[in-house]
């Protein structure tokens, strides 16, 4: 009886209230869509970098012959074997290192002749002129300060570079939107929640006949309340709802089919279904709690017992 | 503890008060109303025993509004302290108000009965609305429609009855939970004198069951036919207070 009773109260105050309703509800769902779009964005930052650092490497570059006359840091002449040996036996005992790789002056010229091969300056190039180098990949990407610090400046070494670095322009580019989307989605939320305490309002002040005379009769705050609580709550479910198919659809018809961007762009892999699945619950969630605490708070002021 | 200011008033020859018995009792109540100067009632005592009918009579703005809502608790007291069947409201905590309203039965001038639901939901929503089950409101709907005089008019809208009827639609709805003491305010102002008679012998049936009735009122007649208890305020001060009394002295 008593759910029932409060069900009917709800579809009617839902119906009263039309205009404002819809509003709650394209409000709820936008700003959801782009509360899930930021998450699945950070997941995918995560996964890009997953994916780009385990191919970057650092690399030491070693001096040679040219080098010796034109950078400072190889005054001494170029790298002498001794110091080659150094620097690969320093390397085995860092335990920030996963491996190793040598590359000498001739597979530096080849690697140039096979990238570069068009430019008009490889044909005037020398194997003499390239630099020897050690490809170093490190168990945690991040920690190429320590070997920055521990080979930059030694004799023989001309610089460490680290190839993260051009990567982590994109990956701060990408933050840097990612939080634009946040600010947009906490701006909607804002707006979002002041229309649901609004909606509340008006609809307290159109009942308060209706509660009166519960509060006549006896009925306990929770009672008079809840028709209003669970109100805001299955507008706000609905645009969750909605938010929801927003990012089924999105993934659908951008990324997997229609626009296909994982076929065009295939450099960048893309989250999967199982990434946005795990976003929705979250969503669901979020889309009937806020409105309801939302409601609840605004009618502490509205709805004295 | 001011027990004895309520017999100030010339209501000695009443049963003499015990704790237990009273259903409404004030002891040196004032109120004053934020940013208000005048208090809407001053030091106040009295005592309402189980079973009484009391008339509270008092022109335009002497308090009897004022009194009505202290005892329903929609306002609380500025000094002194009420005690409504036995429990001191001040001491009441917020959510245990709805749990002692639900004692009392509340008639208004104005019928206040929902306009969109018929007669029987009218009724009902009074025992919907503190959780009784629908086999019970089955039952007893119809039982207190009868008692008031509106048996098989459970399906009419509020709008299809005249104001005499709508009003027993009121006292039913106030009725139907069996309360304690039954608070009326001027359950007769909208009505013609043989309608209110009507209604007034109502009421006084559903005394006779042992409920407990106060009734503010403008309607000498009334008070003076019943020769009930009668309580009068004149600015917010209680100046009579007189058993099988009259509406007023002659000015």
């Amino acid at each position: 009886m008593r759910a029932q009773f409060v069900l009917s109260e709800i579809g009617v105050g839902l119906r009263r209230n039309l205009t404002m309703t819809f509003a709650v509800i394209v409000s709820v769902g936008l700003s959801l869509a782009l509360f899930g779009g930021s998450l699945l964005m950070s997941d995918q930052v995560n996964q890009m970098k997953g994916y780009w650092y385990d191919k970057v490497n650092v690399s030491i570059f070693l001096c040679n012959k040219s080098d010796a006359e034109s950078d400072p840091n190889c005054a001494k002449g170029a790298v002498t074997t001794e110091q080659k040996d150094q620097i690969k036996s320093d390397l085995g005992k860092m335990n920030v290192v996963d491996n190793v790789l040598y590359e000498s002056q001739d597979q530096a010229y080849k690697h140039y002749k096979d990238q570069f091969g068009d430019s008009p300056l490889a044909s005037s190039l020398t194997p003499d002129q390239m630099q020897q180098s050690y490809r170093i990949k490190l168990k945690d990407p991040e920690k190429y300060q320590v070997i920055a610090s521990a080979f930059n400046g030694r004799a023989g070494v001309q610089s460490v570079q680290d190839q993260k670095g051009i990567l982590d322009n994109l990956f701060t580019l990408l933050s840097y939107l990612n939080w634009a989307a946040r600010g947009v989605m906490f701006v909607m939320l804002v707006v979002a929640l002041l229309l649901i305490v609004n909606t509340v309002r008006v609809s307290a002040f159109s009942r308060r006949r209706e509660t009166g005379i519960m509060r006549l009769v006896g009925a306990s705050g929770f009672y008079i309340q809840a028709p209003f609580i669970m109100e805001a709550a299955v507008a706000g479910l609905i645009g969750g709802t909605i938010a929801c198919s927003f990012l089924v659809l999105g993934q659908y018809f951008v990324i997997d089919n229609g626009v296909a961007l994982s076929e065009k762009l295939q450099l960048i892999n893309f989250v999967g279904w199982d990434a946005v699945l795990t976003k929705l619950p979250l969503i669901l969630a979020a889309s009937f709690l806020m409105p309801a605490l939302a409601a609840f708070f605004a009618l502490r002021k509205y709805l004295k017992v | 503890m001011g027990l004895s200011a309520g017999f100030a008033y010339g209501h000695a020859h009443l049963p003499p008060a015990t704790r237990g018995a009273s259903v409404i009792r004030f002891d040196n109540v004032s109120k004053v109303y934020p940013k208000q100067t005048r208090p809407a009632l001053r030091d106040v005592s009295l005592e309402v025993e189980r079973g009484e009918f009391v008339f509270l009579v008092g022109s335009s703005g002497s308090g009897k509004s004022t009194f009505l809502r202290l005892v329903l608790r929609e306002e609380r007291t500025s000094h002194g302290q009420v005690h409504v069947l036995g429990k001191d409201l001040a001491r009441l905590s917020n959510w245990k108000v709805p749990q002692m309203r639900r004692q009392l039965g509340t008639v208004f001038q104005d019928f206040r009965l929902l306009p969109n639901k018929t007669v029987g939901e009218n009724v009902a929503f009074a025992q919907e609305v503190i959780g009784k089950s629908r086999g019970e409101i089955r039952k007893s709907v119809p039982q207190v429609l009868d008692l008031v005089g509106l048996g098989g008019k459970e399906d009419r809208m509020p709008g299809e009855l005249s104001g005499g009827e709508q009003q027993r639609v009121a006292i039913a709805r106030a009725f139907v939970n069996r309360p304690k003491l039954l608070i009326a305010d001027e359950p007769t102002g909208n009505l013609d004198p043989q309608t209110s008679v009507g209604i007034m012998k109502l009421l006084d049936r559903i005394n006779r069951t042992g409920t407990t009735v106060v009734m503010a009122t403008h309607d000498q007649n009334i008070v003076d036919q019943m020769r009930k208890r009668v309580i009068e305020l004149e600015k917010g001060i209680l100046v009579r207070d007189q058993a099988r009394g009259v509406y007023g002295y002659q000015h």
